[in-house]
């Protein structure tokens, strides 16, 4: 169905992924690529396969075949080790909803991903305000995610996404639970950030105005996928 | 009247006022809620179940103790030789001469006679169907595998008879005992030999000792206490999901109190199976005790039986105790239509009623004095300050907890993900670490009590173990045996040297008692010149030789030299013999003998003295042993025996300790060992139960690159916090509560650090939920948790 | 939209000159196409004939466009009834879609294939839309949000529409 393009600058591409959960194919034959800077919207059914190509690009799961490659090295090829530490060092991610760990005040839950990476306690909270901040939640740094509302919560998830400074950043449907207004603000923040980083974002909705945040949209069907600006 | 009512009347939304059939219909259905609730009840039903099962089945234990106790006690009467009233029987056609054949055989203790009928028909032993003859033996099942087995070996030698039977459980002790009778023609009347015409002794039942009684509450509260908070944790299993459940009730229109009642089945269910499980778990773990033996701990199936009453007691408790706390534990959560408040524990928990508790126990412990063990009064205060001082440390651990989890700032990642969760609810956690707050506490202070009245027991017997290993002694004299004694132990392998005497004492000849009643005698012991001069300072000697030896540890004994100078006239035993003491007789000092003692009397040769003669005398022997030779002790043995079944044998220790309370000791620290373990369980159950419902969480945390030891570091701390903490709370009490104890008993404290092995338990605790918990946790990180939605 | 109800509106704030009003709308109303003057001069006269303006003054030296307008009570009546009154609800069905995926299903074409394409073409006109309303000031992104949420109103309708018609399809001719 569709060509398998390995566009030259490419940060993360993948090429005829397949991948099972039992006898049902999520992935059957997908492809994607994105360049640094760009945001590629993953759109689709529900079902289609959506997040699983999300979950195999970002390392998360391992494709049963088919290739990755992130930055010229093979993600498929890595350890569970060497991919865990690639995605505490160069990737972020957002997801809908119950991200944050409720025990931890938004400013450690923000900080989390840097002292994951071995940063010093008072360095990483230092660095998660200047974030929060940015996403204008820096109000918000000592409360519980039990004691915020849905949008702000989400705010606070895109904030510790980016606060690594990842290279690429997977979004999971990141305003599916929240009202429109909302939803816009997070997209903004979110796009406006990454862009402004330089990250790729790979961002898997249903939503077609989320989507209009995207520079080009990839539509997966049945396990396989179609870009449309290269089949075009 | 008309028509128009005939219709169904309309009930009013208005709150219906439950009667005793509304109430029952809502714990109904709790229960087929937790009966249909599909797999997910399933499982917290079981949960429940297995732990309240637990909990029974060591309840029902507890509760059979007494039962055991008194049928134990009985067939241990039942099988006592039964000599009679009269001060000597009669030799006649219903007695028997009976010779105890007992004897050690590395760690372990055989029991048993030789048996030699003196007519037709001898009394039988218990358990016994046919009395064994001449070479002959009937063995219990345990013996009889132990001399069958290769360990058995140097046994099968000592007793070298002939198996014709075994003995029956009635004539035993427990699944294990190592018990025997021997037929025997050739045993004779004589001190170490009883004349019996039964078996079976009734000793008259002592009132239990007061400080047994204290002991004893302690036990109690050490080890129902924490089964109690092991129930209670059980029948929370699954709660917070449970409540959801019920939020969703309410929605339809369930009310507070009909959830309240809704859970209460749902717990009911689960308790009632528990009680079948707690009885199939208590059936089957006394069947276990009847052939595995633990920690020499071992019983008949049979012996225990719980005391009825005890019995109903748990069966009707239990399952309501458990609708209590679940309806208690529901009154700090609010289920509303759309979710579960917890509106408990908002503010902190107050020391102000927490802390009095123990106060009043250690006040009513400080003003017990030394003799109070004694009066009934006495009794119950101090157990009543043992009982609030122990309740008092599980009352204030969760302050303590709380409060210090509070302060607990900063750290690494996991210490970080770890304190703050305990934060959010320090629930849980000291919940069950309260018992094992309660067990360790009430363990140490058991423990140093105990070793404490061991000192009693404990003493130094100041034997020298690097001259003699061995003493064995036989009930009368002969300066034969004497010297077969040293020539047989002499040739038996790994026997360094020996030393043998025959044993009497001698008074002057024609003496009357004095106004006490009391003859003036001193000790005469004849022995091999080389025996004596391990007894006494002695330069020569030659067979014919007399020492008075001087200087015995009893000042006494010197004294009583006064009636044997040179020359003077004695009776020698009884019958007695008349002796003179030679005019050349030296006097010389004493020294230390192998047995650790300093003799003093006179010391003579054979050749100046015959001992067989001699009358109501002893022969004994020293046996130095070269303890590199592997069971040499054994061979020792086997060769006693063969000199003499009846002779009795003793190792020389340099602390001899008395076993009874050596098994109090194993027993407290095998129950402590047990109720942590339990305790372990439902923290472990909890633990997974948390993991589960953060399925997503772990799997974000996961997505996000974090390192598995990040997450298995934070359940480790997790878990570490409070018990260490209460652990913490649980030595300072224990400690403290042992030394009042000892207080009153006016004994000293010998050892501070009897806490380390319990303190090892806890820590053991530690690493066995979070080493359960990881491979849960390590699932639970998969990434198909992110696929829930 | 009633351009003399939306102009009364502006009025309503206080007087104003001719020009004034049409520079006021086309900032606020305007952007896709702006007003000529004479669509204003006509409205205002209209209004004024009509006696829902009135005016309040011309400027020195100016011909017609240099008249300054002010509402009247009449007017301000106006305005409030207009406001208050529901626009009639319009089927918004698009006849031409609808018409495509039939046919596309009808002559055995993939409708995904014609949704996937329609969909791109929404984004390429929603990314524009947002990109604009991200530049711009609150009117701006009032109106692009309108034609956002209608855009994809048209695309979920097509996709609803397209899964439908793909089950009936299946239905009525298994293969």
């Amino acid at each position: 169905m569709s060509s398998t393009p390995t566009p030259a600058g490419s940060l993360l591409t993948a090429t005829g992924l397949h991948k099972a959960y039992g006898p049902t194919p999520a992935l059957d034959g997908a492809s994607f690529s994105v360049h640094p800077g760009e945001v590629v919207a993953v759109m689709g059914p529900s079902g289609s396969g959506k997040s699983t190509l999300l979950h195999c690009l970002a390392g998360i799961v391992t494709p049963d075949s088919g290739t990755i490659t992130y930055d010229g090295r093979d993600l498929a090829g890595m350890s569970d080790a060497e991919r865990s530490a690639l995605r505490r060092g160069e990737f972020g991610f957002v997801f809908q909803f119950g991200q944050l760990v409720p025990e931890l005040t938004c400013v450690e839950n923000v900080a989390l991903p840097l002292r994951l990476n071995g940063v010093k306690r008072k360095e990483a909270e230092r660095r998660a305000t200047a974030w929060l901040q940015k996403l204008e939640v820096d109000g918000l740094a000592d409360k519980r995610p039990g004691e915020m509302s849905g949008g702000q919560g989400q705010r606070v998830a895109v904030a510790r996404s980016l606060v690594t400074n990842p290279r690429v950043l997977f979004a999971d449907e990141p305003t599916g639970a929240l009202d429109s207004l909302n939803g816009e603000r997070v997209m903004e923040l979110l796009t406006e950030a990454a862009r402004g980083a330089n990250a790729a974002v790979v961002l898997v909705t249903h939503e077609a105005r989320v989507a209009a945040y995207s520079d080009r949209e990839v539509v997966v069907r049945d396990g396989r996928s179609r870009d449309m600006e290269y089949t075009r | 009247m008309t028509l128009l009512d005939d219709r169904p009347t309309r009930t009013a939304p208005a709150p219906t006022r439950p009667g005793l059939g509304g109430r029952l219909r809502d714990l109904g259905l709790g229960i087929r809620f937790a009966v249909s609730g599909g797999r997910e009840g399933w499982i917290r039903a079981l949960l429940t179940a297995v732990g309240v099962g637990l909990g029974v089945a060591l309840l029902l234990g507890a509760a059979s103790v007494p039962t055991f106790q008194q049928e134990r006690d009985a067939r241990g009467d039942a099988r006592q030789l039964g000599v009679g009233t009269d001060d000597r029987l009669k030799p006649g056609d219903r007695t028997m001469l009976a010779v105890d054949a007992s004897s050690e055989y590395r760690d372990v203790t055989i029991g048993g006679y030789l048996l030699r009928p003196e007519g037709a028909h001898p009394p039988l032993p218990p358990g016994v169907d046919k009395l064994p003859g001449p070479g002959e033996m009937v063995v219990s099942p345990a013996l009889d595998q132990l001399l069958h087995s290769a360990e058995g070996k140097l046994l099968k030698e000592r007793y070298d008879y002939r198996t014709v039977g075994t003995i029956h459980d009635s004539g035993l002790d427990n699944p294990f005992d190592l018990y025997l009778y021997v037929g025997s023609d050739s045993i004779k009347d004589g001190t170490d030999t009883s004349r019996i015409d039964h078996f079976g002794m009734n000793y008259p039942k002592e009132p239990m000792d007061p400080v047994l009684i204290v002991l004893i509450v302690l036990a109690c509260i050490v080890l129902l206490v924490p089964v109690a908070i092991f129930i209670a944790t059980a029948v929370r299993f699954g709660g917070e999901r449970r409540d959801k459940r019920l939020a969703a009730l309410r929605l339809v229109g369930a009310d507070v109190p009909m959830t309240r009642r809704m859970a209460a089945g749902e717990t009911l269910f689960g308790t009632l199976v528990g009680l079948v499980l707690g009885v199939v778990f208590f059936l089957a773990g006394r069947q276990l005790l009847g052939v595995v033996e633990i920690w020499r701990l071992s019983a008949f199936p049979s012996d225990f039986v719980p005391v009825p009453a005890l019995a109903v007691l748990i069966l009707v408790a239990v399952p309501l105790a458990s609708v209590a706390v679940t309806v208690f534990a529901l009154r700090s959560v609010v289920i509303e239509p759309l979710g579960v408040v917890r509106s408990g524990r908002v503010r902190g928990r107050r020391l102000w009623w927490r802390l009095p508790v123990p106060v009043v126990g250690v006040a009513l412990l400080l003003a017990s004095g030394p003799g109070d063990t004694l009066g009934t009064r006495g009794v119950v205060q101090i157990s009543a300050g043992i009982a609030f001082t122990l309740i008092g440390l599980v009352l204030v651990l969760p302050w303590v907890v709380e409060a210090t989890v509070r302060r607990l700032r900063g750290g690494p990642v996991p210490w970080q993900l770890a304190v703050r969760r305990l934060q959010l609810s320090t629930d849980g956690g000291s919940r069950a670490v309260a018992g094992i707050t309660i067990a360790v506490a009430g363990g140490i202070a058991l423990q140093m009590f105990t070793v404490g009245i061991n000192d009693d027991f404990n003493k130094k017997t100041g034997q020298d173990p690097s001259r003699a290993q061995l003493g064995a002694s036989a009930g009368f004299a002969s300066g034969e045996l004497a010297e077969r004694m040293v020539t047989e132990f002499g040739a038996t392998k790994g026997v360094r040297s020996v030393i043998g005497t025959v044993d009497s004492w001698a008074s002057r000849t024609g003496a009357k008692p004095d106004a006490d009643g009391i003859l003036a005698s001193v000790s005469v012991s004849v022995g091999s010149c080389s025996t004596l001069r391990e007894l006494a300072k002695v330069d020569s000697c030659r067979d014919g030789d007399v020492f008075r030896v001087e200087g015995a540890e009893n000042a006494g004994v010197d004294d009583e030299l006064k009636i044997a100078p040179p020359g003077a006239k004695l009776d020698v035993g009884d019958p007695a013999v008349r002796w003179t003491v030679p005019a050349d007789t030296r006097t010389v000092h004493s020294r230390r003998d192998p047995g650790g003692h300093y003799f003093g009397g006179l010391l003579v040769t054979p050749g100046a003295l015959d001992v067989r003669e001699l009358g109501n005398a002893s022969t004994s022997a020293q046996v130095q042993v070269d303890q590199s030779v592997p069971d040499v002790l054994e061979y020792v043995r086997n060769t006693g025996f063969a000199i003499n079944p009846g002779m009795h044998m003793y190792v020389y220790q340099t602390t001899q300790r008395d076993s009874e309370y050596a098994s109090i000791r194993s027993g407290l620290f095998t129950a402590a060992a047990l109720t942590m373990t339990l305790i372990a369980a439902s923290m472990l159950v909890s633990q997974i139960e948390q993991l589960r419902d953060r399925r997503r969480l772990l799997s974000i945390l996961v997505a996000y690159g974090t390192r598995r030891s990040t997450l298995a570091w934070s359940v480790l701390w997790q878990t570490a916090i409070p018990v260490v903490l209460g652990m913490a709370v649980a030595v300072t009490g224990g400690l403290g509560l042992g030394w009042l104890m000892l207080r009153m008993v006016d004994k000293p404290v010998t050892d501070w650090f009897l806490f380390l092995p319990l303190a090892g338990v806890g820590g053991a605790t530690i690493a066995a939920v979070t080493l359960l918990s990881l491979p849960p946790l390590y699932r639970m990180m998969r990434p198909e948790g992110l696929r829930t939605e | 939209m009633s351009i003399g109800h939306t102009l009364l509106g502006l009025l309503e704030s206080g007087p104003r000159h001719g020009y004034d009003l049409k520079r006021t709308f086309d900032e606020t109303f305007g952007h896709d196409k702006p007003l000529h003057y004479g669509q204003v001069y006509s409205t205002m006269s209209r209004l004024l004939k009509n006696g829902l303006v009135e005016v309040d003054g011309i400027e020195a030296g100016g011909g017609p466009e240099r008249k300054r307008y002010a509402i009247t009570d009449a007017g301000i009546t106006d305005v409030q009834r207009w406001l208050a009154t529901p626009e009639k609800p319009e089927p918004y069905l698009q006849s031409t879609l609808y018409t495509k995926v039939v046919l596309a299903l009808l002559t055995d074409r993939d409708a995904a294939e014609l949704l996937d394409a329609q969909r791109s073409e929404h984004l390429r006109l929603m990314r524009a839309l947002t990109e604009r309303k991200r530049k711009g000031d609150l009117a701006d992104q009032l109106i692009c949000d309108h034609a956002l949420f209608h855009l994809e109103a048209d695309l979920r309708w097509l996709e609803l529409t397209a899964a439908r018609l793909d089950k009936l399809a299946a239905e009525v001719r298994p293969s």
